[in-house]
């Protein structure tokens, strides 16, 4: 394999230039992250990471399956990253260039947290090892210097395992004191630092109030519920910056009849700029020479191509299907149509932050009557017994004892099961508050696209017959438009030859059949007279004199109609909104049962209806599959798209299904119910265990024994409880 | 009891060495990719630097 040495050589490249995103690493290599497309088995990646490797200059190659991401990196210059990210390209996989800064946070707080349950787990066990022993013999029998022996092990155990385990507690109960309010951690911290401090003082003075344990096993469980929480949460962040990363690429920019590769952001108005068949539209801007068909689903959220002609304005972020032309940009890129978009997103993101979870309502009555009981305990065993150490004893024993492990764990706990449980019949949960929103849900908006219906263009079998059919189909393999690609699938027998296949972007395919030339295009093109074109998705065959007409359907979802009664029934208001002409929309709208709905609403006009409704107080459940419904997805409480939506809408939703049908929405819906039941109750149990323990621990009855029982019992009372979220009932 | 003074370090030791093995793989980022990694052991021959 040849390979170039010199840098300054013109650039074998192709369109994309990623090397421009590369990091420079220490001495002299640079790295480069890419997310990658289509990676669906091992031979994928073991093919992508051998024909990298395959270059001395490549350092490293690895292929990330469960993030999609390509991470390599190379010493020399530092153009040679094109080289090597074309090579992947050439194999036929997709590659979009892709911040590293941005999904850095996340990750390190999981593995924090990792470590911090693992140095728990680890203290815990020891410590066990060792309390069962102290409990299991009297001192007497024991002796004195054997307990004091275990308690000194416990301590040198206990406390750096604490002082590193307890951190991520710490840390949130002083940031929340220094911003004048109190959250969950505040008692934990306070019930962990103090039982530690009266735990050395006893083993100082030979006592018996050994908490280590408890304290620990405290750590443990909460720690638990608090991983679960962030894996749970910790996917839904992208959709913006995905998008984003469309206006991270470069454009072919023509400037003195030369090309020049421009970063999308650097576009200025006024320039003159090349888009390739198969690229996306870097900004908005007016066709200025040539003639295609662009994909406009950004902002229609419709997949049949419309045709651009010379002074049409075309879209940023709409992609050109079928042949290169030039458009002069009309604005910079930020100002484009996907700008206002991607800010829109940003927006929509920020304000969803507001949700209250029920966790924190709870955590909000919850700290406060804590503290009170506590400091009543000291207050009244100073009082009635004088002796302040007592006193001291039994408050922290209250707050050890009323330590909201169960409450810890109540919510994650149900939403990790709930999200497996639905996670095994294709839907996946991508945020964790996702199902504690849907239950609350009032509104359900609707896109038609791809939600009510499947989205692709299915032939309706009628008027033709099949060596038409035949040779339609022979034309049609030479073309992606989504048209010609439905006829391929309908028609699965043997193939004609055709020669001298030419396609005309926007008209149609032209070939020769035997000795017959033969269209398959658009009504005019096919010399049809009639000029009116209809509503009706149609493709025409032309063989000599004769007109064939193919009618094609969007279907509707088998239970689309089924789907929109049950919405109906258990009293969700219903709408519809999409960006397909009224017409049509108001046809589906019927057909489902649907009374309220809007046709030719752009991604912006959604957005506003949808925070209307908000204002309203409603609760929404947007359902959509379009890059047109991203912003109004993240905008919407509740986002569920399907997994045959694109990749940055499904990265927007909060929830993805597979399948054809709209059934697991409703199943969705259900577990999510189910789920908000089970957490209540698991809070139930919860409140019902504090109000037999603290009692106990007020008038001083509780040892260490008891206090370690209670605990753990409590713990798994709960998750207990939440695997009733896996029983029969729910189907 | 005296036999505590031995047993119990050799416990901490033990259950020491899993928590310091525990660290080693996720500072080797082995928990990134476990699909992947689930994949990987169908590789035919993949050299090692």
């Amino acid at each position: 394999m040849k390979i170039l040495e010199n840098s300054d050589k013109e650039h074998p490249y192709k369109e994309d230039e990623f090397s421009i995103f590369a990091d420079q690493d220490a001495d002299d290599g640079y790295s480069l992250t890419l997310s990658i497309e289509n990676i669906h088995c091992a031979s994928c990646v073991q093919r992508v990471e051998k024909a990298l490797k395959e270059h001395k200059e490549v350092l490293s190659a690895r292929v990330n399956m469960s993030t999609e991401r390509l991470t390599y990196s190379w010493k020399g210059a530092q153009s040679f990253g094109d080289f090597l990210a074309n090579k992947v390209i050439d194999l036929g996989y997709g590659l979009k260039p892709f911040g590293n800064s941005i999904e850095g946070n996340s990750k390190d707080q999981e593995k924090t947290l990792l470590r911090c349950l693992a140095v728990a787990g680890f203290a815990m066990g020891n410590l066990m090892m060792i309390s069962i022993g102290l409990w299991s013999e009297e001192v007497e029998f024991m002796g004195v210097a054997t307990q004091d022996f275990l308690h000194w092990i416990s301590v040198i155990i206990a406390l750096p395992a604490i002082i590193y385990s307890g951190r991520p507690f710490f840390f949130s109960s002083l940031n929340a004191l220094k911003k004048r309010h109190t959250n969950m951690d505040v008692p934990i911290s306070l019930a962990i630092i103090l039982a530690s401090m009266m735990s050395l003082f006893e083993t100082i003075n030979h006592g018996e109030h050994i908490y280590f344990d408890s304290a620990v096993m405290l750590l443990f469980f909460l720690l638990i519920g608090r991983y679960l929480d962030i894996r749970a949460k910790g996917k839904a962040k992208e959709s913006a910056k995905a998008l984003l990363a469309k206006l991270h690429g470069t454009a072919t920019v023509l400037m003195d009849s030369k090309r020049h590769n421009v970063p999308i952001r650097d576009i200025k108005e006024g320039m003159t700029i090349l888009v390739a068949p198969g690229e996306s539209i870097p900004v908005d801007g007016v066709v200025f020479k040539g003639i295609s068909e662009v994909d406009m689903s950004l902002i229609t959220g419709e997949t049949i191509p419309n045709l651009v002609n010379k002074g049409d304005a075309v879209f940023a972020g709409t992609i050109n299907i079928s042949s290169a032309f030039q458009l002069t940009a009309s604005k910079a890129s930020q100002e484009s149509l996907l700008g206002e978009i991607v800010a829109l997103m940003e927006r929509s993101e920020r304000s969803k932050s507001r949700f209250v979870r029920i966790a924190d309502k709870a955590a909000s009555i919850y700290t406060p009557s804590v503290h009170i009981i506590a400091l009543l305990t000291f207050l009244g065993w100073l009082v009635f017994d004088q002796t302040w150490q007592l006193a001291l004893l039994n408050a922290v024993t209250v707050l050890i004892i009323t330590c909201p492990c169960a409450l810890g764990l109540a919510v994650p706990v149900a939403q990790v099961l709930a999200g497996s449980r639905l996670f095994k019949s294709g839907i996946l949960l991508k945020s964790g508050d996702a199902l504690e929103k849907l239950a609350g849900i009032d509104t359900v908006i609707l896109d038609k696209t791809g939600t009510l219906t499947l989205g692709k263009p299915e032939l309706i079998e009628k008027g033709y017959n099949e060596s038409q059919l035949q040779i339609a189909a022979s034309l049609a393999v030479n073309s992606k438009h989504p048209l010609s690609q439905a006829i391929s699938m309908a028609y699965s027998r043997e193939l004609l030859d055709v020669n001298n296949v030419e396609e005309f972007p926007g008209f149609g395919v032209q070939a020769l059949v035997g000795d017959k030339e033969v269209r398959l295009g658009r009504r005019q093109w096919c010399g049809n007279e009639n000029n009116q074109e209809t509503d009706e998705i149609e493709l025409w065959l032309s063989i000599n004199n004769e007109k064939i007409c193919f009618k094609f359907i969007d279907a509707l979802r088998k239970d689309a109609k089924n789907t929109v009664q049950y919405f109906q029934n258990i009293g969700y208001k219903v709408t519809l909104l999409s960006g397909d002409s009224n017409k049509i929309v108001s046809n589906i709208a019927k057909k489902v049962g649907i009374a309220d709905y809007y046709g030719e609403a752009s991604p912006i006009d959604k957005c506003e209806y949808i925070e209307k409704l908000k204002k309203k107080g409603s609760k929404i459940l947007m359902v959509g599959d379009g890059l047109n419904d991203a912003p109004s997805l993240s905008l919407a409480d509740v986002s569920i798209s399907p997994s045959s939506a694109i990749d940055i809408t499904q990265n927007t939703a909060d929830i993805v299904f597979q399948g054809k049908v709209l059934r697991p929405i409703i199943k969705t819906i259900v577990v999510a119910k189910k789920a908000k039941k089970i957490i209540i109750e698991n809070f139930m149990i919860a409140i019902f265990y504090n109000m037999i323990a603290i009692p106990l621990a007020v008038f001083g009855y509780v040892t260490p024994l008891i206090a370690a029982i209670a605990m753990s019992s409590s713990s798994l009372v709960v998750i207990l409880n939440s695997f009733r979220l896996n029983s029969k009932g729910i189907e | 009891m005296d036999v505590l003074v031995y047993l119990i370090p050799i416990a901490l030791l033990l259950s020491f060495i899993g928590l310091i093995s525990f660290f080693w793989t996720l500072n080797n980022d082995q928990y990134d990719d476990l699909e992947g990694s689930a994949n990987r052991i169908l590789f035919d021959d993949e050299k090692t630097e």
